[in-house]
């Protein structure tokens, strides 16, 4: 691997000369960022251009092995290409549960047969992955899913329904947390299966949320055929899957509030609604509430850059992405209750072209999400309290 | 720079918590208390810690030092808070040699550094013209006499004032309160002429003093850098007492959260423990997450002091704010999940509460950090 300085300035040029213009300004849209997959409805051929050249060289999962179509690179280059990235304000050419969540898992317990398949494709943006695990009466409570999973000889057989499953609509193949062992005690008899959801047994039912939007669904699975290849790991083993990808959404959807570096700051919206008075934002506890914000903000980034350098040098405590989601949810969510403050009225317009048909107050409705999908706030402590305080264990 | 230790101040950290474990635990404060011990602090403890090289961990190689850093130093710091034990550290180590390492003469660097890497000169730094913290108020005012200047006027709340042998006092030769042009800083035998210290004793048992400056007069030779141009070296002098501060109460907390837990584990009410009740689970977890938020802003700033980085000054702030509120947090949670028994004086988690308040005060609150933070991000 290039030594980071020139790597720095390889990049550095290679970004200059490949990352179309209009890939260069914040992300408004849920559209602005690319999923990929073969629904997807590119916003502009920048957008596609800049999906292809960034996967060509695996840049859209710098770290995966270059084997499989990734970077190859390793934490410190990563760590360069994202600051280079940020530096031209440069949008994420792909974001999904691909890269997020599965992707992972696969590399580290798929087969062989199943990383060719399944790994360059996610690499590409080919393939929109989707979640299947909570159902209507297992949420929190994961562990108790019912969805049925029968081995029948040459394939298996689904049967269930699932529930909150984002873009199960837009989404081209799922990986489902499913019952194989009805007969053990929860945990010991899950698997993980992937399957493609274009197919006849599952249907997919948009549902609205508060945010105006519908990007999650019911996902109801009637003999839905899984291949066998398609089972990942060992049978009755996909609790600890489940529990690895876990720790991935949460760091994911822990880190979402970080957003553009090039967006709009909390004190420039401030200044350029309120304005200031001796060189200090007018509105006194405004300027306190959003100092508090962006202190606890800086903090939480540092310690996401921390606990990444400490589990790399192999310090650090488990379950630390339970901190990381509960903290940085929360976080997230104070940032937009703040700029509906800073906003003032015009952050709760629903409709209308010069308010962007209510996008503030629909990204704020939505971060309410952020603590209860991927596991809510209230388990996260409770993760923190077992795992790692030891907290109520009997003696 | 991967926000760890390397393995020099991971050593230094478990030897700082082996020593002070042993040697100094919060125990040994409450003895100086009881005691009403003159100094306020062991003598024979503080030969100790030079010996080690801790007087000497910012000072260069050159003057006697082990130029180990800030991060060095922070890890010792850290455990400091743990063990809440009383020393000359910050007061002399800290303040002290930051000050004379910044803008000192290389006369003044060569007379003072060496001796105190010894241990054999304690220092101070004298700040605050009033109670709550404000480097441009002075407090005290420096006219020219002869060839040198004359002093008067008082400083609030100095850290070991009364067992310092030199101070060093910022006092305003031009201007009024508030500018930051016009003052000057000096180093002062404690025991000169027309100096009138006052030891207060304070809520948390640590050393503190007022100090009166009655037309002391003092050489030319004592002024300490640039005259008029002292606010910025002050500031930087405070910015790393900040992050020592900051280190201190992160360790504070730290143990705070790991006894109020293992007591969580040990106390039973209605036949089953108190750590099974998630209400209280949920109080302790939401206290660890903060405390690992504050542990970064620490590490962040002592990296930054060690690399000389141009936004230490936020750092420090954002460091001293976040901390502050956190160690508020931990030694309230801490007393009240004790129940009545955290009431007492027996119980040590009250002695923490009480440090957490008073290193929280000194050199700027949470509040005077905020503002300061949000003025420097132009706000
Ligand atoms: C925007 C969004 C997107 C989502 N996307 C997906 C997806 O793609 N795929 C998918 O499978 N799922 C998805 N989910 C579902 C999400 O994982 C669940 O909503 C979540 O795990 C909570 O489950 P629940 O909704 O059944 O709430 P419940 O478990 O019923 O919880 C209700 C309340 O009780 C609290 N509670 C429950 N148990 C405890 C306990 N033991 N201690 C203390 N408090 C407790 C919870 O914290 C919550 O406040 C999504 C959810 C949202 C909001």
């Amino acid at each position: 691997m290039a030594d980071l300085e020139t790597f720095r300035t390889e990049t550095r040029a290679w970004l200059e000369a490949n990352c179309p213009q209009s890939q260069r300004t914040p992300s408004e849209e849920f559209e602005d960022i690319c999923w990929g997959g073969t629904k997807w409805r590119f916003v502009n051929e920048e957008q596609r251009t800049w999906l292809e050249v960034m996967a060509e060289r695996g840049w859209t999962a710098p770290d995966w092995p270059a084997e499989y179509g990734g970077g190859g690179l390793d934490r410190e280059h990563t760590k360069v290409l994202r600051q280079e990235m940020a530096r031209i304000g440069a949008r994420q050419p792909l974001f999904s549960m691909g890269l997020s969540m599965i992707g992972p898992a696969l590399l580290k317990y798929g087969t062989e047969a199943q990383k060719q398949q399944h790994i360059p494709n996610i690499i590409a943006g080919k393939i929109w992955w989707c979640q299947g695990y909570s159902e209507p009466n297992f949420g929190s409570d994961l562990a108790g899913l019912q969805t049925r999973c029968e081995d029948k000889g040459d394939h298996y057989l689904v049967n269930g329904q699932k529930v909150w499953t984002s873009y199960a609509n837009m989404a081209d193949w799922m990986f489902c947390l499913v019952r194989t062992d009805p007969d053990a005690v929860k945990h010991a008899g899950i698997s993980l299966v992937l399957f493609d959801v274009n197919q006849p047994g599952v249907t997919i039912k948009p549902i609205r949320l508060i945010s105006g939007k519908s990007p999650f669904c019911e996902t109801f699975l009637d003999d839905v055929i899984v291949e066998k290849g398609q089972l990942v790991g060992e049978i009755n083993k996909g609790w600890e899957l489940a529990s690895y990808l876990l720790t991935h959404e949460r760091e994911m959807i822990g880190s979402m509030g970080q957003g553009n570096t090039h967006e709009k700051s909390l004190p420039e919206h401030a200044i350029e609604q309120v304005g200031l008075s001796n060189g200090i934002l007018a509105d006194s506890k405004l300027r306190t509430d959003i100092a508090c914000w962006e202190i606890d903000n800086m903090a939480y980034q540092f310690t996401a850059e921390r606990i990444g350098d400490e589990a790399k040098s192999g310090q650090g405590v488990g379950a630390a992405s339970s901190m990381l989601k509960y903290a940085g949810t929360e976080l997230n969510k104070r940032r937009h209750e703040l700029n509906l403050g800073i906003q003032g009225t015009q952050a709760l317009v629903w409709e209308g072209e010069a308010y962007k048909d209510g996008l503030v107050a629909s990204q704020w409705l939505r971060t309410k999400g952020n603590s209860i999908e991927g596991g809510t706030s209230e388990i996260q402590l409770n993760i923190i309290s077992k795992r790692i305080l030891g907290l109520g264990a009997s003696k | 720079m991967a926000l760890v230790l390397n393995e020099e101040q991971g050593m230094l950290k478990e030897s700082a918590k082996g020593f002070l474990q042993e040697n100094a635990p919060v125990g040994a404060l409450r003895t100086l208390r009881d005691e009403r011990d003159e100094e306020g602090f062991s003598r024979d403890l503080w030969r100790q810690m030079a010996a080690m090289g801790w007087a000497g961990i910012l000072i260069d190689e050159a003057h006697g030092g082990l130029a180990f850093g800030h991060v060095g130093m922070g890890q010792v710091m850290e455990e400091n808070g743990r063990t809440l034990t009383a020393s000359p550290l910050l007061s002399t180590a800290i303040l002290g040699v930051s000050a004379i390492s910044i803008a000192g003469s290389a006369d003044q660097k060569s007379e003072l550094l060496p001796v105190i890497a010894e241990g054999k000169l304690l220092m101070t730094l004298a700040v605050d013209g009033g109670s709550r913290h404000n480097p441009l108020n002075v407090g005290v005012t420096a006219t020219a006499s002869g060839s040198g200047f004359s002093l008067s006027g008082e400083k609030q709340f100095v850290i070991d004032g009364h067992v310092a042998d030199k101070i060093i006092v910022s006092a305003r030769t031009s201007g009024s309160e508030g500018d930051s042009d016009g003052i000057t800083l000096f180093v002062v035998d404690a025991d000169a002429q027309g100096v009138e210290i006052d030891r207060i004793i304070m809520a948390d048992s640590i050393n503190s003093s007022m100090v009166r400056f009655v037309d002391v007069a003092v050489g030319a030779d004592s002024v300490l850098g640039e005259p008029g141009k002292g606010a910025a070296v002050l500031q930087q002098v405070l910015d790393i007492g900040n992050a020592h501060l900051s280190a201190e109460l992160v360790g504070l907390s730290l143990e705070v959260l790991e006894r109020t837990v293992a007591y969580m584990n040990e106390r039973k009410q209605y036949g089953v423990l108190i750590g099974s009740y998630q209400g209280l689970q949920h109080r302790a977890a939401h206290l660890f997450s903060e405390i690992e938020l504050a542990k970064s802003v620490v590490i962040k700033v002592l990296q930054a002091l060690d690399e000389g980085d141009d936004d230490v000054s936020m750092l420090a702030s954002l460091a001293k704010a976040k901390v502050s509120e956190v160690a508020t947090l931990a030694t309230n949670e801490g007393v009240q999940l004790h129940g009545g028994i955290g009431m007492t004086d027996e119980l040590e988690i009250g002695f923490f509460m009480k440090r957490a308040r008073v290193a929280e005060q000194l050199l700027g609150d949470q509040r005077f950090h905020i503002s300061r933070f949000a003025a420097l991000n132009g706000y």
